[in-house]
């Protein structure tokens, strides 16, 4: 029954559709290159209004389960389950006063909120939701995404440029470093997914998963998820905005629309990243047959999003030069390791002629991979175990003297 | 990285920021994220409290002192009362003493809680521990309220007392209270002492020494988490302290962890001297006989206690009128906060705000 829909949802068919439309129209001349634009349009139209939509409802979906977690009850009072809630916060932020500071460079501080969301909206283009549901079949759809997600540090920069704040420029100073940084080991973990696959389109990585990556390299993984949410720019690793530090961050100038478009972009990212998750580790729309594809796709964006939202919920801030220390100094290293690794068993598996890899070596290759890992974290661990949880005891100090009145 | 011209920043920090809890200002400069050089600005929210004390008589001041350090009020209220008693002679009832005391270590436990909860939030866990700290504040608020109606300016304790008996209800739920804390305490401690996070950004940061600790006339758990075992209950104790057996828990070398550790110490130390109030206590008058107009004989006296924050001290000039000739307080806030740039210099800016949350100031009390 779905099938029918689904397929809908779908370059070919819009074109299709489409070109019979122009056709039946008389313009059979120019049908094939309107019915291109317009399918496109369609889509991009769909697509964008889609994840606007999802992104309002993750918000809702966001506050809720973290004030699950603090003790609260979280927004429950503008319609049901408090879902109106997003609708209200876009309509006031909307009908806000747009501001821009005197001393602003205008140009960069109006272009920084698109430049924010466009690539955010730009990566959903290559992820495939199903095996017939993508936007766009980019052979190298994987170093589209490492490409794109570059901007944001620029974008990101601008707008604390742009608005000549001084917690602005701090914050996205920080997020520059930062953001730079952690594309290294981020790209690091994508390449091991990538040693395996033999491919960069988002398909094929999907189709190569017969045993999911999570499973086959777990470093990877961690690697890859701890880099993503420093690029979310998340806590642990939330210092573009660090709210008890620099006030709001980059953000801090903005309001009404530009503040809501930012805003979107930020909540925009954990959707899209945990998209790409899934699509990289986590075997994309792969499930049981009782549901269509797509539902096991956002379910594992699902599960994905609340691990996030349990670490944000959770997990204190740390310093910069912690984080920057953490980045160069653990996860390259443990992101060049883990790709040393894979390459040798890679050699070592594949099968010359074919250039495959059957399920029996990924399970090979998942059994050598998880004693690494877990050799690994003992060796942190003991490493980490040096600098002692217990202090010494506490020697009062010799300059207090501390008796009752009348004692001596 | 030479031949790149760089400059130092200044930035205000303050008065409207989320961490300088209330209207503190920072002018900081830092050097990329260094801390070269920093500025306290303070009395945004002076309100004259000294010099309104003068144009109210005895017993009115005691609404006065609620307003100062607002999250502590019962310890303000305790330090002035027992000033006022001093100065006029007053024998406060046995019983009453022991409710003072009691509140005083409840007041006492609301307002580490506090500490330690916006300490973590300024570390930047994002209000969950803020909240789960709150939780059980609220429920020594509802104690407050059983006794007096009021959650936060309380105006419990009069001169010669308090300004009623405890009813029933409050006993029995101070035993529940007294039940839940310890386990809940050890939990918030699990939560901090264990976490990898915290830990990397409390230890060994803003280190005060002993000496440095003294010679700034810091007091409060920031004196105790730098070595030295000072607290006023046991060195000079007062109302019915020396009664009671407890410990002063000190820190190991002064840094922002032993700062909270200490107070998290403190408030297990807080629930059993409770513990021992409950089953000393005895029934009797809870307030002396004295009027309304109190009109001490001429002369000047200084009482202090140990409040949440540290050395709380009343000063007071009576020249045998209705009002105070003059009234000085001793704000721990403001005293502890003289090793501020002491500190904080050569730290990164998010240890500013741990170090300014470990200091644990109120504004109200800061600038009076």
């Amino acid at each position: 029954m779905y099938t029918s829909f689904y397929q809908l949802i779908d370059f070919h068919s819009f074109y299709d559709m489409y070109y019979k439309i122009f056709e039946s129209l008389g313009l059979s001349s120019s049908a094939s290159w309107m019915s291109y634009l317009a399918a496109g349009g369609s889509l991009s139209f769909l697509a964008i209004n889609l994840l606007v939509l999802a992104t309002a409802f993750y918000t809702w979906f966001e506050r809720r389960t973290i004030a699950r977690f603090q003790v609260r009850r979280g927004p429950n009072r503008n319609g049901p389950f408090g879902l109106g809630q997003p609708f209200a916060d876009v309509i006031k932020l909307i009908m806000k006063e747009d501001t821009i500071p005197t001393e602003a460079d205008k140009p960069v501080f109006t272009i920084a909120p698109i430049a924010l969301l466009a690539p955010t909206l730009l990566i959903i283009t290559v992820i495939p939701i199903d095996d017939a549901s993508f936007l766009a079949t980019l052979n190298i759809g994987i170093l589209f995404i490492v490409g794109i997600t570059s901007v944001n540090s620029i974008a990101i920069f601008m707008a604390g440029w742009g608005s000549r704040n001084k917690y602005a420029i701090l914050g996205s100073m920080r997020g520059a470093a930062m953001l730079i940084s952690y594309e290294i080991p981020m790209a690091l973990g994508i390449t091991s997914v990538l040693l395996i696959s033999g491919s960069l389109a988002m398909t094929e990585i999907v189709a190569k998963q017969d045993i999911w990556f999570i499973v086959v390299m777990p470093m990877g993984f961690f690697v890859f998820m701890a880099a993503a949410t420093a690029e979310m720019s998340r806590t642990p690793f939330d210092q573009i905005e660090a709210e008890s530090e620099l006030g709001s961050g980059y953000n801090t100038e903005f309001s009404g629309i530009k503040f809501a478009i930012l805003f979107l972009a930020e909540f925009m990212a954990p959707i899209v990243t945990s998209a790409v998750v899934t699509t990289l580790f986590l075997g994309g729309s792969q499930g049981f047959d009782f549901l269509p594809g797509q539902a096991w796709f956002v379910l594992k964006m699902f599960v994905v999003i609340f691990i996030l939202l349990w670490i944000r919920s959770t997990w204190p801030r740390l310093r910069i030069d912690q984080i920057m220390g953490f980045a160069w100094k653990i996860l390259m290293e443990l992101g060049f390791v883990n790709i040393f690794l894979i390459a040798i068993e890679v050699a070592v598996l594949m099968d010359p002629v074919t250039g495959l890899l059957t399920s029996q070596d990924l399970l090979i290759m998942a059994a050598i991979n998880w004693v690494f890992t877990i050799l690994t974290l003992v060796f942190l661990a003991n490493l980490l175990g040096k600098r002692n949880y217990d202090r010494p005891d506490p020697v009062p100090s010799p300059l207090a003297n501390m008796q009752p009145k009348g004692e001596k | 990285m030479t031949g790149i011209r760089t400059e130092p920043v200044t930035v205000n920090l303050g008065p409207q920021h989320p961490s300088t809890h209330g209207v503190f200002r920072l002018r900081v400069t830092f050097d990329g994220e260094e801390i070269i050089d920093l500025e306290p600005v303070f009395g945004y929210l002076h309100r004259g409290t000294e010099k309104l004390a003068e144009t109210r008589n005895y017993t009115q001041i005691v609404t006065l002192t609620d307003r100062m350090d607002y999250v502590a009020s019962m310890s303000n209220n305790l330090a002035y009362v027992r000033t006022v008693e001093d100065l006029s002679g007053i024998e406060v009832p046995e019983r009453a003493q022991y409710i003072r005391v009691i509140c005083a270590e409840l007041q006492r436990i609301a307002s580490h809680l506090m500490a330690t909860g916006f300490l973590l939030n300024d570390i930047g866990a994002l209000a969950t521990p803020l909240i789960y700290c709150f939780r059980e504040r609220e429920k020594i608020l509802d104690l407050f309220e059983m006794l007096c109606g009021a959650r936060i300016t309380l105006s419990y304790m009069r001169p010669g007392g308090v300004f009623q008996d405890a009813d029933q209800d409050f006993w029995n739920a101070l035993d529940i209270l007294i039940q839940e804390l310890p386990h809940y305490l050890d939990e918030l401690e699990t939560l901090i002492s264990k976490n990898e996070i915290v830990l990397a950004r409390t230890r060994s940061v803003g280190v005060l020494s002993d000496e440095d600790a003294i010679d700034y006339g810091v007091t409060g758990p920031i004196l105790r988490a730098s070595r030295v075992k000072w607290d006023l209950r046991k060195a000079n104790p007062y109302e019915i302290y020396d009664r009671i057996d407890f410990e002063v828990p000190i820190g190991v070398e002064g840094d922002t962890y032993d700062r909270f550790h200490v107070r998290l110490l403190e408030m297990q130390e807080s629930v059993k001297i409770i513990t021992q109030c409950i089953t000393q206590i005895e029934k009797g008058s809870i307030r002396a006989d004295v009027p309304y107009f109190i009109r001490p004989k001429p002369g000047e006296t200084y009482q202090s206690v140990e409040g949440p924050k540290g050395e709380l001290g009343f000063y007071l000039i009576s020249d045998g009128g209705v009002s105070p000739y003059r009234c000085k307080v001793r704000a721990p806030s403001f005293i502890n906060l003289t090793p501020l740039k002491k500190m904080m210099l050569g730290w990164k800016m998010g240890d500013l705000i741990t170090i300014l949350g470990s200091i644990d100031i109120v504004l109200g009390e800061v600038d009076r």
